[in-house]
């Protein structure tokens, strides 16, 4: 098991080696300067700015530098929020967003698989239909027109919460509701299946044989062994929404890290882009770390250290 | 049976919980709303308003956009500020003398200006804070502005030490400055942001974070920010060491950042805010309410045409491009918000010459639409070039309102001018940039905002290898008009003026460009808000006078 964990350790890092690569050298490609008066500029006002930047230097030698700094742990100083480190900007904005992602992954979760589990019992009955309708809408209506929504009717017309701001519990609960239901609704829909399957399999039929009773077999095996596709979905999800999400936090005016992925971008925001995608891929890299550890956990017959017995 | 009512149980208890999670804090909620539901018994001081974006910057020398602009125009003071009726009022200037040649001024100033930790702004603070700003090591993105003071240009280029700047401070409260070329305008450059004083010793004390949070800025304006919350908003407060604190009503500002229109005009709806900026798909709804109101920016936009282009070459196609769409119904139907039709180059309500008249006055329309005249031409245009067929390319920005008129324009001009077809290309703001400085275009929507309060701002966009001008064309006699508005003329500011006319008149009798509108904003503000001032340029706006009634 160690040598498995170092081994998955080295690989890590060499992933997010070659991410980062892979992304510097594709934003040099990325036409235009970071420069936010680039319109106004002359050319040569333009070479004065960037070379206090070194961006006049050629790429590869950007590309050293930039990962001199890394190994560092320097992830420069952004240019739209002007020589704002970036570790400093990553880290004032990760608080709401890891905040509602997490509130929307635990309620959603929750929600998610008494749903699934109940249509799996109810299979074909009133109860597995509602159920399904209420995934197959979660998944397919847009998360921002659900947003709005919310907005519309519980922050403007019944007043009952907040319609935006940032300023304490009573402010997550509406951003929490619109994140969760794409949440519900892909766990609900992974849980009916897989409890479906494993209901029908052999070892249920064995269990119900020897006469243990229908709760006992739904929460002792039946539960249990469905929980695998869900936690393979977890990971990524959890990296997904607790990473913040542009069109929601846009909504409610949360001061979170989404927007940054997409406005560093068009801003030829490089320090902020790497630092972004560094941030997300190592974040990801260790989902899919744990992900892999907790098969093991769910169910004894993954083995991760595979032959090594 | 038990088993369904189990399930059931859990269920409920789950929802349960989290309803109780959600009513718990409901009580706090309420507080917090009572509290903040005043508007309606409104007398205290507080205005509460929304910006669309975090501030980037508070260091002046590095500030480059409007959020910054504003706080900065509001928090801090340069020599001279812009008044009510947007002409520089004295700051922390009290007066100013020019010399004979119009290339020294001396600059007065008043002994009772402070910075918010108690030092006195001094001449000195001026001195440091205009080299800090053309230091190429501050890598300042605006330090061509100062680029009319002495050696400014050859200090930014790293050609002479900063201590050859033509800025002395002749004692503590005297300002002498030595201009270049004696610019008439250079009095109401100093309401820039670029232009402000900063606390020598301050900044040098904050290193790398000065201006980055609320106590690592120093303020010397109307107010002072008291808190700032990245990405959330920032609060301001009346400021007790302004010298003209008498003057300024309101105590506290709030400020909230809401990216999303929808929402803002929803924390309007709810009381939230005292006042919210609409985009066009809002106009509609709220046109006939008591509270909308609408204002003029001096910014233009057009379409930039390439004169290399083997249609636009021909200037008789140049000018049918502009005359065959109808701006009117652009600017009322699409736009919506009291954008006007431009018919001209320099914004209306904007600059007036030595005469006190607008320039617009002056010109008045010099391209109008006329799709009849704009046949004419284009009939003409395309026997010229002999050939009856052309496709050109739109460069266009990639938002919705880019998105619609770009449509727009598409449909005007192929349904005017047969034989034309216009292909849209969309590309992201840097990009679209970067492609029109190339000439990588035939036709580009595009637009200018002022730098400073004079028709120059714009007219010299437009000279030989000007590198804003982008569109390939060239006269030696415009040429000639901007350079000698630029040198000779300053002596005589009308026959400066006159130049500037005549140059304008001259842009479009051969029309490298094709003016659509100049732009307009569309906002709610409370009845109760009054006298918040908005600019023409530099900080969009000035809440030292405005209050709550």
């Amino acid at each position: 098991m160690a040598r498995y964990v170092m081994k998955r350790i080295v690989y890590m890092v060499i992933t997010l080696f070659i991410i980062a690569t892979v992304t510097f050298f594709l934003m040099k490609l990325l036409p235009g300067s970071p420069l936010q008066n680039q319109e106004k500029l002359t050319p040569e006002q333009r070479q004065i700015i960037l070379e206090k930047y070194g961006l006049n230097d050629p790429v590869p030698v950007q590309y050293v530098r930039y990962l001199g700094n890394l190994l560092k742990g320097d992830l420069g100083v952004s240019f739209q929020y002007d020589n704002r480190p970036v570790t400093e900007l990553i880290g004032e904005r990760i608080g709401p967003s890891a905040q509602l992602g997490f509130q929307a992954i635990v309620f959603g979760t929750v929600v998610g698989l008494l749903l699934g589990i109940f249509a799996a019992i109810r299979h074909n009955t009133w109860g597995d239909y509602t159920a399904t309708v209420i995934s197959v809408l979660g998944i397919s209506i847009p998360s921002f027109v659900l947003a709005g929504f919310l907005q519309y009717f519980i922050g403007v017309k019944l007043q009952w919460l907040p319609v935006a701001f940032w300023e304490g519990f009573e402010y997550t609960i509406l951003p929490t509701l619109a994140l969760s239901v794409s949440v519900i609704a892909n766990i609900a829909r992974f849980m009916r299946t897989e409890m479906l399957e494993v209901l029908s399999s052999d070892y249920i039929l064995t269990a119900r044989a020897k006469g243990i009773s229908n709760a006992a077999v739904i929460v002792r095996h039946a539960i249990r062994n469905s929980l695998i596709p869900i936690i393979t979905i977890l990971g990524p999800m959890i990296v997904n929404l607790m990473t913040g999400t542009l069109v929601i936090e846009n909504i409610f005016a949360v001061p979170g890290l989404g927007e940054q992925f997409v406005r560093s971008i068009s801003l030829n925001d490089y320090p902020v882009i790497m630092g972004t995608t560094l941030f997300y891929s190592a974040l990801l890299i260790l989902a899919i770390f744990i992900v892999d550890i907790l098969y093991g956990v769910v169910d004894p017959r993954i083995r991760l250290a595979g032959g090594n017995k | 049976m038990k088993k369904k009512l189990s399930l059931f149980l859990v269920l409920l208890l789950a929802v349960t919980t989290f309803l109780a999670a959600c009513g718990g804090n409901n009580d706090t909620a309420k507080d917090k709303d009572g509290s903040a539901n005043k508007p309606d018994e409104k007398k205290e001081q507080v205005l509460n308003l929304l910006e669309t974006q975090e501030i980037p910057t508070l260091d002046p020398a590095l500030a480059t956009d409007e959020v910054s602009f504003i706080v900065l125009n509001n928090v801090m003071e340069g020599l001279y500020r812009l008044g009510k009726d947007n002409k520089p009022l004295p700051g922390v200037a009290e007066s100013y003398e020019v010399s004979q040649d119009g290339k020294v001024y001396t600059f007065k100033l008043r002994k009772d200006a402070k910075w918010s930790n108690g030092d006195p702004v001094t001449a000195h603070d001026f001195v440091f804070a205009w080299r800090r700003v053309l230091d190429p090591k501050t890598a300042s993105e605006y330090a061509y502005i100062m680029y009319d003071i002495k050696n400014a240009e050859e200090i930014n280029q790293g050609k002479l030490p900063v201590d050859q700047l033509g800025v002395k401070a002749l004692d503590d409260y005297t300002l002498q400055v030595e201009l270049k070329n004696p610019v008439p305008y250079f009095v109401s450059l100093t309401v820039f942001s670029s232009f402000m004083p900063q606390n020598e010793k301050f900044v040098k004390s904050q290193g790398e974070k000065y201006g980055l949070e609320a106590n690592t800025t120093l303020y010397n304006g109307p107010f002072v920010l008291s808190e700032w919350k990245h990405e959330q908003g920032w609060t301001y407060k009346k400021n007790p060491n302004y010298w003209d604190k008498d003057n300024v009503k309101l105590e506290t500002i709030n400020v909230k950042v809401v990216k999303d229109t929808a929402t803002a005009v929803n924390l309007y709806e709810t009381k939230k805010v005292d006042r919210v900026g609409l985009s066009a798909e809002f106009v509609d709804k709220y046109k006939n309410d008591k509270n909308f109101h609408t204002f003029l920016e001096p910014s233009i936009f057009w379409l930039r045409m390439n004169t290399k282009n083997e249609l636009l070459k021909n200037v008789n196609a140049r000018k049918a491009i502009a005359m065959a769409v109808d701006k009117e119904a652009l600017v009322n139907t699409l736009l919506n918000n009291g954008t006007v039709p431009a018919n001209y180059l320099v914004p209306k309500d904007f600059v007036q010459g030595p005469n006190g008249k607008d320039f617009r006055e002056e010109n008045g329309d010099l391209i109008k639409t006329d799709v009849k005249e704009a046949k004419k031409l284009w009939e003409q245009a395309k026997k010229e070039l002999g050939k009856d067929k052309f496709t050109i390319e739109l460069l266009n920005y990639d938002d919705d309102v880019a998105k619609k008129i770009g449509e727009y324009l598409k449909e005007q001009l192929e349904k005017n001018l047969p034989g034309l077809t216009v292909n849209i290309k969309q590309q992201p703001f840097k990009q679209k940039l970067e492609l029109e400085s190339n000439m990588q275009y035939d036709l580009s929507f595009s637009g200018w905002g002022p730098d400073y309060q004079d028709p120059m701002t714009f007219i010299d966009l437009w000279v030989t290898n000007s590198p804003h001008n982008q569109t390939g064309w060239s006269n030696p006699e415009y040429d000639k008009l901007v350079k000698d508005a630029k040198t000779t003329l300053l002596s005589d500011l009308q026959a400066r003026w006159d130049a500037m006319l005549k140059a304008e008149k001259l842009l479009f009798e051969e029309v490298p460009i094709a003016p659509l509108y100049q732009r307009g904003r569309a906002y709610l503000q409370r009845e109760y808000v009054k006298d918040i001032v908005i600019h023409p340029f530099g900080g969009d706006f000035s809440f030292k006078w405005a209050y709550i009634e």
